[in-house]
């Protein structure tokens, strides 16, 4: 079974966006991307939403724990 | 992450001589302060990933608590100039599992989408827009939903997800923490994806 060119362009996204393609099917991305709207549109989604997760996702170490960690220096040679 | 025991810190090259040997100490003692201090600089990126693991800010502080003993303790298993920050990570997830420490939620009801486009499909059907712009559905999702969300998918998949999307650590360095093949890695992380993308639009659309 042979996809159309937009669902294969799909099944590459995942790994498009994680830096992940070959050489081959990156070019095989770019081609397709280069001429279709549609495809674009799709991508730049997928990669607004992997920022906004990450954005929301991440949060920063709550205060004092540095301090605990540091306490913990020299386990090893006082054990 | 086993390394040939003679790239590890404080093995001696040959037998020391008694009148070296407080010399081998000093250095032994240079090498772990060196060891800790680079430790404590990945701190932060530590945090970040074991408080996505688990469900609450006390627990992620003392998982990373828990993290740092055994790494100070055992730093001598670590070889110098390979990536300290996933061996900190492979001890974290480690002690995570063993203490169940797991977020663990009902499993999913529903089959998972096959379509990556499914969040952004449903929320443009939802505003009866026949093309969405990408921002305008980012807009709808909210800071909340996506944390939500993050810890309603099944701890299998959570894992790859944070370790690859909050974390950035790649496929390989994935595959190494959580001892799987890549491949694994690969299909959880899209799964794991998809199955964020199917709560994003469940909660933005309830």
């Amino acid at each position: 079974m042979t996809l159309d060119p937009c669902e294969r362009c799909e099944e590459l996204m995942q790994e498009f966006l994680d830096r992940t393609l070959t050489d081959a099917e990156w070019r095989e991305a770019e081609t397709h991307l280069s001429g279709c709207d549609y495809c674009r549109r799709r991508y730049r989604f997928e990669e607004t939403l992997r920022r906004y997760v990450r954005l929301s996702a991440i949060e920063r170490m709550p205060p004092g724990l540095m301090s605990k960690l540091e306490e913990l220096r020299g386990l090893d040679a006082r054990t | 992450m086993q390394a040939p025991v003679t790239q590890r810190y404080g093995s001696s090259v040959s037998e020391p001589e008694p009148a070296t040997e407080a010399r081998r100490i000093a250095a032994l003692a240079r090498d772990r302060v060196r060891f800790e201090e680079e430790a404590l600089d990945l701190a932060d990126q530590v945090y970040r990933v074991a408080r996505r693991l688990v469900g609450s800010r006390e627990e992620a502080e003392d998982l990373v608590q828990e993290t740092y003993a055994r790494a100070f303790r055992s730093w001598r298993s670590y070889s110098p100039g390979t990536n300290m920050r996933a061996w900190l990570l492979r001890i974290l997830t480690n002690l995570n599992v063993d203490r169940g420490r797991r977020i663990q939620r009902t499993p999913q009801m529903q089959p998972l989408e096959e379509s990556d486009y499914y969040l952004a499909n449903k929320l443009a059907s939802s505003a009866g827009d026949e093309v969405l712009d990408q921002e305008q559905v980012v807009e709808r999702l909210s800071q909340d939903g996506v944390v939500h969300a993050l810890a309603d998918i099944s701890p299998q998949f959570r894992e790859v997800v944070v370790l690859v999307d909050i974390g950035d650590f790649t496929y390989a360095d994935a595959a190494e923490i959580l001892d799987i093949p890549i491949g694994t890695v690969m299909s959880r992380l899209h799964r794991g994806r998809r199955a964020l993308k199917q709560r994003l639009a469940e909660e933005t659309l309830a």
